[in-house]
Parts: structure tokens; C-alpha cells; sequence
């Protein structure tokens, strides 16, 4: 069994791999980012793998997703749940633990708590921003990356060395300006989780990593990097010399967010709740079609919007980018 | 004016002369967007201020969201 990780032993050395072994590593979010960093992980033969995500998988995944078949998309499986199956049956021997949910202030240190290193793989600034505050209140290397087009980027945050990414990235963008609607090529996908699993394994052998942001576009064959030290900012309220950790205090609202490019919107009450989703199917087959049920969520057409309620108390609304009508219509279901 | 612009050579229009119009002129201007000349991080307050030299090596890495 030991012999699986031999050319990876050769090259990192045993205590390299004995650190790997031993680490636990937190992947957030687990869409075309998430699956492939998570199966480079479960395959180098981490420890322990903590997975989360609030989405289920659907068709349009199925081009970079990589954990993914058409079998989890007929039957809708929340993400977190088809990939551990998938890394799963990968490596029998990594402990993974899968959470369906929206990663926010209230789960996210609890997520983070104990961990070696997380990885970044969410598809906004907001929930990165929360994230970095979690990263940076436990002393947690944080490591960033993202895509879009044939264009992707990575940054290791480093506790005590250089910037932090609230440093850098001083306030979240516009929807509109962060809304990806021009899609994504899936060897952009795997160059951003490439840089980003050599990070974390450099990060976890000891070797000296530099705060450098680095960037490539696949498609023009053009790379940029640089070291960003200079950046670091002392009033940092994420990880200057007063931390208030800003992203890590309550909200009080139902949080709606657009879901980018697919007229949608994920809703999330402010407490969490519990649905009980037979009783729901149910009081809601009459006015509904096409309900489908699994143990994770109930989905049905509920004209003119396609509604996900999951057994958490959140729900996606398709058919809307209209914040205020997807608040109504979840109301209206589920009271 | 030519530049080196991530590692490639561009040919910028006359009216291209600070850092600022070199970011209008990319439409990057609305991005959060960290920009480095010859081996020096300019500052964001700096950006209207900071006139571009023929030759100037430039480093530009804009960010995004997607993943
Ligand atoms: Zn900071």
C-alpha cells in the first residue's frame, strides 16, 4: 500500500511525505477548482480532506468538473457528496469529511479549525474575504486562485508574511465586475489548481514559499508575477496590527446572492434551519412538477422557476436574477 | 510608445501616458488590478501620476472570481 506514493517520496523526500500524510487540508467550494485540487490531494495522500459546498451538480459542470459523471447530474447529488464518493473510492485511506453548505462567518472557523492549510476554490470575493479572516485569526496559509476565460491566478496567503488577500483585494468588487458570464476553459482550471497543490505541498514540506501573486492566460501563452510584499497594509483590519476580522461578524438577513451566468439565485436564511423536505414534497405536489427528491435536496418546477430547496433551510432559485422575487418565492414555499 | 507589457512587446497609442490611461486604454480600470513597472509595485494613489517610459518593463495582474 505504502508503494503508491513512491515516485512522489522520491522527489519530496520521506519527511515531505510523512508531512502530507499527517496533514489536514480544507477545500472550499468544490466546483471545477475544488474537484481538481481535491483529487491531486487525495491522491498525493493526504490525511484528512474537509470538503464543502453549497451547490448540487447539474450538466453544465460536467465540462471541468472533473469528480463529476452524468450520473450525479440526472440524480442531482449535492457536490460535496458525488465528490467524496468519487475521492473516496480514489483513495480508501484519506479521512474525508463532506458538508453541504454555504460557507459563511458562522461555519467557516469551525471548517478551518485544526486544519494544515486551506484552499481557496469558491467563485467570489465575499465568501474569500471570509475565508481570509478565518485564515488569518487561526494563523492558517490560505491559498488563493481563480479563473475565468483562458485567465486564472493564485496567491499564497501566508500568515506573518506579506499580504493577506483582504490586503490586496481592499474592497469587494461589484457584482457586475466579478460576475463571470464569459465562461471558462477547463486547462485554465487545471493550471490555477496545479499552482495552487504545489503551493500547498511546498507550504506543508517546508519549503520557502513567497507572498508572489502569479497569473496566466492559457489561451495567449502569457504569464505575469510578482512579488506583492510591499502591499502588506498595517491598518489591515484582516491582518494589520488591529484585527477586528470584519468578515467574521453577524449578518442579520436572509443572504441572496446572484449565482453568475446561470439566472439564478442561492438563498440562505439568516439561522439555520431545517426543511423537512417529504412534508414539503408533499404540501407542494399539486402546484409543482417534475419533483425530484434524494436524501440531500428536493427539486421541482414551481412555473416559471426551477426550485432546489435543500434540507438545510437554503434553496436555489433558477429562472431569476431578481433578488427580491427569488426571497418571495422561497418564502412563499416553504413559510 | 513601446512597452513590455507581461512579457510581450506592445505598441501603445500617443495619448497612453500614465499608468491610469494605460489601464483605461486595457479597460482594466474598473478591475482590482495590481500593476508592477520595471521591478516596482506602483501604488494605486500613484496611478495618475505615474508616467510610462519607452521601454518600461510592465507587470499587470488583474483578478477575478470564477472558480
Ligand atoms: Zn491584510
Amino acid at each position: 500500500m505504502k508503494s503508491r506514493y513512491l515516485k512522489q517520496e522520491l522527489f519530496i523526500g520521506k519527511t515531505g511525505q510523512k508531512k502530507i500524510e499527517e496533514s489536514t487540508i480544507v477545500v472550499f467550494g468544490m466546483g471545477a477548482l475544488g474537484s481538481a485540487i481535491s483529487e491531486m490531494l487525495v491522491r498525493a495522500g493526504v490525511g484528512k480532506l474537509v470538503i464543502a459546498d453549497r451547490d448540487y451538480v447539474e450538466w453544465s459542470n460536467l465540462q471541468r468538473q472533473q469528480l463529476y459523471t452524468e450520473d450525479d447530474a440526472k440524480k442531482k447529488l449535492p457536490k460535496a457528496v458525488a465528490a467524496k464518493q468519487r475521492l473516496q473510492s480514489i483513495n480508501s485511506q484519506t479521512i474525508i469529511k463532506e458538508h453541504v453548505m454555504d460557507i459563511f462567518f458562522q461555519n467557516v472557523e469551525e471548517l478551518a479549525e485544526g486544519a494544515s492549510i486551506l484552499m481557496d476554490a469558491t467563485d467570489n470575493f465575499e465568501t474569500r474575504l471570509v475565508i481570509n479572516d478565518a485564515a488569518m485569526k487561526h494563523n492558517i496559509p490560505f491559498v488563493f486562485g481563480a479563473c475565468v476565460g483562458s485567465y486564472g491566478m493564485t496567491y499564497p496567503v501566508l500568515p506573518g508574511k506579506g499580504p493577506c488577500f483582504h490586503c490586496l483585494v481592499d474592497y469587494i468588487p461589484s457584482q457586475n465586475v466579478t460576475c463571470d458570464t464569459e465562461g471558462v476553459i477547463s486547462p485554465i482550471v487545471q493550471w490555477v489548481a496545479s499552482m495552487q497543490v504545489a503551493q500547498a505541498m511546498q507550504i506543508l514540506s517546508g519549503e520557502d514559499v513567497t507572498p508572489t501573486l502569479r497569473s496566466f492566460d492559457i489561451w495567449k501563452m502569457e504569464h505575469a508575477e510578482m512579488n506583492v510584499e510591499k502591499l502588506k497594509n498595517l491598518d489591515c483590519p484582516s491582518c494589520g496590527i488591529e484585527r477586528l476580522h470584519p468578515f467574521l461578524t453577524m449578518e442579520k438577513h436572509t443572504k441572496a446572492d446572484i449565482l453568475c451566468g446561470r439566472d439564478a439565485v442561492h438563498i440562505r436564511p439568516p439561522v439555520p434551519r431545517t426543511l423537512d423536505l417529504k412534508y414539503l414534497s408533499k404540501q407542494w405536489e399539486q402546484q409543482t412538477t417534475n419533483m425530484l427528491a434524494n436524501a440531500h435536496l428536493l427539486s421541482f418546477q414551481y412555473e416559471p422557476y426551477r426550485v432546489i430547496l435543500f434540507k438545510d433551510g437554503r434553496a436555489i432559485i433558477h429562472g431569476t436574477a431578481d433578488i427580491t422575487m427569488a426571497k418571495n418565492v422561497y418564502t412563499r414555499l416553504t413559510g | 510608445m513601446k512597452i513590455e507589457l507581461n512579457g510581450k512587446v506592445h505598441e501603445l497609442p500617443e495619448h497612453v501616458k500614465t499608468t491610469a490611461q494605460l489601464l483605461a486604454f486595457l479597460e482594466l480600470q474598473n478591475r482590482i488590478v495590481i500593476v508592477e513597472i520595471n521591478q516596482d509595485i506602483v501604488l494605486k494613489d500613484k496611478y495618475e501620476s505615474h508616467q510610462l517610459n519607452t521601454g518600461d518593463k510592465v507587470e499587470l495582474i488583474h483578478f477575478v472570481g470564477g472558480g
